[in-house]
């Protein structure tokens, strides 16, 4: 017994629904409905309303990615400072909320801006006028920093918490001062659990059709939804597949830059 | 050691896994598998079948017609009896997927349905051979009063841009395309290039009064006060009355769409004769009256509507509208994979706006 044999059930995992499902959509994707090679779905992603979608998604996610990294760094350098039982704690009130269902605390971001929603009536009742939230990108941002945010506060604090004390003393010591100090020393050295950060963050936002459809009212289309309808609307397995493929690609370049800066390869990724 | 017995461990559990799914007990009779819209059935009513027939009832949801198609096209899970709307029907009638209906066994449909339903079938079922109705209605426009002072009699209301961000639309493309394609006097299966066009015009122009594209969530929010007005489909808007009494239900003059969502049985099914049962029990008045009263869908049974004992709901004009008043009814068409897909990406181009 080795441990290639225990490794079976693993490689019958990744090929069964990793692997397979990828050659699929490779498949679906260059081809027609009648079988024949064509690049026809991938190239649609030139039209108006795809790249339209395409931009509008990018846009989005990067703008939620970069609130994500804003909110979660500061955060992230608390948590370190901190001794052990408190900051267990407040990791705890972070990874809390994703015990509940992604959908439901959605949902629930509805009820809190819609029109007659929580907000609007705390603001009628203080006779202040309503607020437009819902159905507007600023929902969709909020509902993608609201569901991805724990997931850059977990890689930042495990590569800040990587860090040795006594590099930032000796830094010190040196006569940095503490804005070069972060700069010049703690920044770069986080950098593995940043890059990592991001792309759990933007990823999932850039593919998203849930939170566009339920805090955008369906008027939003982001190129997730478009991805989304071709398979359980429109029945175009074939033009799903060549978007996805394209997606995918964005997907890929962040993997590669991730690689890169993860050379020796003790990167703080979950 | 250990490995080994972990290895088996894993082995074993993956085969409970994989036997689990097809070791689920049979009912004395065998099994039914019934592939149904989202509520739109009284759940006992399930449960008094596989009491009085023996017969278990594997029971599946879908929430549009578009997505029904491509699971029982690809026969991956053999349905017995699916229950698609009219062009849904016409579509899997043209692509062979039906079988058809023997009529001997289902002694309950001729008998209880309402002739004028199967007359109104003919026109995606020119034979009445695959399909049976079981629930039908109108599309209009809800309104709560206390938001729109002004009579409601028009799809031109949608437009009005004094009910910006207050108006809720289909998030579906013949419904939306239908409301559109019918304010403008065409017909809502045009395959006309210039009123197609001139309909999309129409959606990109209404898009910014629009508060949200949404399907059932056009219920819930009508119901909570969310938006004055609201394309809905008739069946739910006794349910909204019922919750909300503000809430007031029109057809609009230009027409609108009739539609009947019927049983039929697909070609592959593998339980044919507990599908009749299935079917037949359906069309009994006392159960298609209870099924009446807890999705409030229209019902074609005639016997059904006149065990109801409210006479309000019974002689109700949402509910039974007497069709001959209204003008300019029509019900969809399947309008082929081209126009299909004309639809679709003349959606997208509202959508994407």
């Amino acid at each position: 017994m080795n441990k290639k044999t225990l490794a079976f059930p693993y490689i019958f995992w990744a090929a069964a629904f990793i692997v397979i499902p990828l050659c699929m959509v490779l498949y679906y994707g260059v081809t027609d409905k009648t079988g024949a090679f064509t690049l026809e779905n991938i190239v649609t992603m030139a039209t108006a309303e795809h790249s339209k979608a395409l931009l509008l998604s990018i846009e989005l996610s990067l703008a939620s990615t970069v609130i994500c990294f804003l909110l979660a760094y500061p955060l992230a350098m608390m948590l370190t400072g901190m001794n052990v039982s408190t900051h267990s704690f407040i990791v705890l009130i972070f990874i809390l909320p994703m015990w509940m269902n992604f959908l439901l605390r959605t949902l629930a971001w509805q009820t809190l801006l819609e029109k007659t929603g929580v907000i609007n009536s705390i603001l009628g009742f203080l006779h202040l006028p309503p607020l437009e939230l819902i159905n507007t990108p600023g929902a969709i941002i909020l509902g993608m920093v609201y569901n991805f945010l724990p997931f850059m506060v977990l890689p930042l604090y495990n590569a800040l918490a990587k860090i040795d004390k006594n590099v930032i003393n000796a830094a010190r010591d040196l006569g940095a001062d503490s804005v070069q100090t972060f700069f010049r020393v703690t920044l770069p050295l986080s950098l593995p659990g940043i890059i990592s950060g991001v792309t759990m963050v933007f990823i999932p936002a850039l593919t998203t059709f849930v939170i566009s459809t339920l805090l955008g009212g369906s008027k939003i289309l982001l190129i997730g939804n478009v991805i989304e309808q071709e398979f359980t609307q429109t029945g175009n397995w074939h033009l799903g597949s060549g978007l996805s493929i394209v997606l995918m690609i964005f997907i890929l370049v962040n993997m590669v830059a991730e690689a890169a800066f993860d050379k020796e390869g003790d990167g703080a990724s979950l | 050691m250990k490995s080994k017995r972990l290895t088996l461990l894993l082995a074993v559990m993956g085969m409970c896994i994989l036997t689990a799914c097809g070791s689920e007990q049979e009912g004395e009779n065998g099994e039914v598998v019934v592939y149904n819209w989202g509520e739109y059935i009284d759940p006992d009513v399930l449960t008094s079948f596989e009491e009085e027939t023996g017969i278990r009832v594997i029971y599946d949801e879908f929430e549009t017609n578009e997505i029904m198609y491509p699971k029982v096209e690809a026969g991956a899970s053999a349905y017995d009896v699916v229950c698609p709307s009219d062009y849904m029907i016409r579509k899997m009638i043209d692509n062979d997927l039906l079988s058809e209906i023997d009529y001997d066994h289902i002694p309950n449909a001729k008998e209880h349905i309402g002739s004028q339903y199967f007359e109104q079938s003919r026109e995606f079922d020119p034979e009445n051979a695959y399909s049976i109705p079981y629930c039908w209605g109108t599309v209009g426009i809800l309104y709560n009063k206390t938001m729109v002072d002004e009579p409601v009699d028009s799809w031109d209301i949608l437009w009005d841009e004094k009910y910006a961000d207050n108006i809720l639309m289909q998030d579906s493309v013949r419904d939306a395309f239908m409301v559109a394609l019918k304010r403008d006097g065409a017909s809502m299966n045009s395959l006309d290039e210039a009123q197609l066009q001139a309909a999309k015009d129409a959606l990109i122009a209404q898009k910014p009064l629009v508060q949200a594209y949404v399907i059932d969530q056009v219920r819930d929010k009508m119901i909570g006060g969310e938006a004055a007005l609201g394309v809905i489909y008739s069946g739910e808007a006794i349910y909204t009355q019922r919750e909300n009494p503000d809430l007031e239900y029109v057809i609009p003059k230009e027409g609108t769409n009739v539609w009947i969502d019927s049983w039929v049985i697909p070609k592959n099914a593998p339980n044919r004769e507990n599908a009749e049962k299935f079917i037949d029990y359906m069309c009994r008045p006392e159960i298609a009256l209870k099924n009446f009263q807890y999705i409030t869908y229209s019902t074609p049974n005639e016997g059904a509507r006149e065990l109801i004992e409210d006479e309000d709901i019974k002689n109700s004009p949402i509910a039974f509208p007497d069709l001959s008043q209204y003008e300019n009814l029509e019900t969809f068409s399947y309008l082929g994979e081209e126009g299909d897909a004309l639809y679709s990406e003349l959606w997208k181009e509202v959508k994407s706006e």
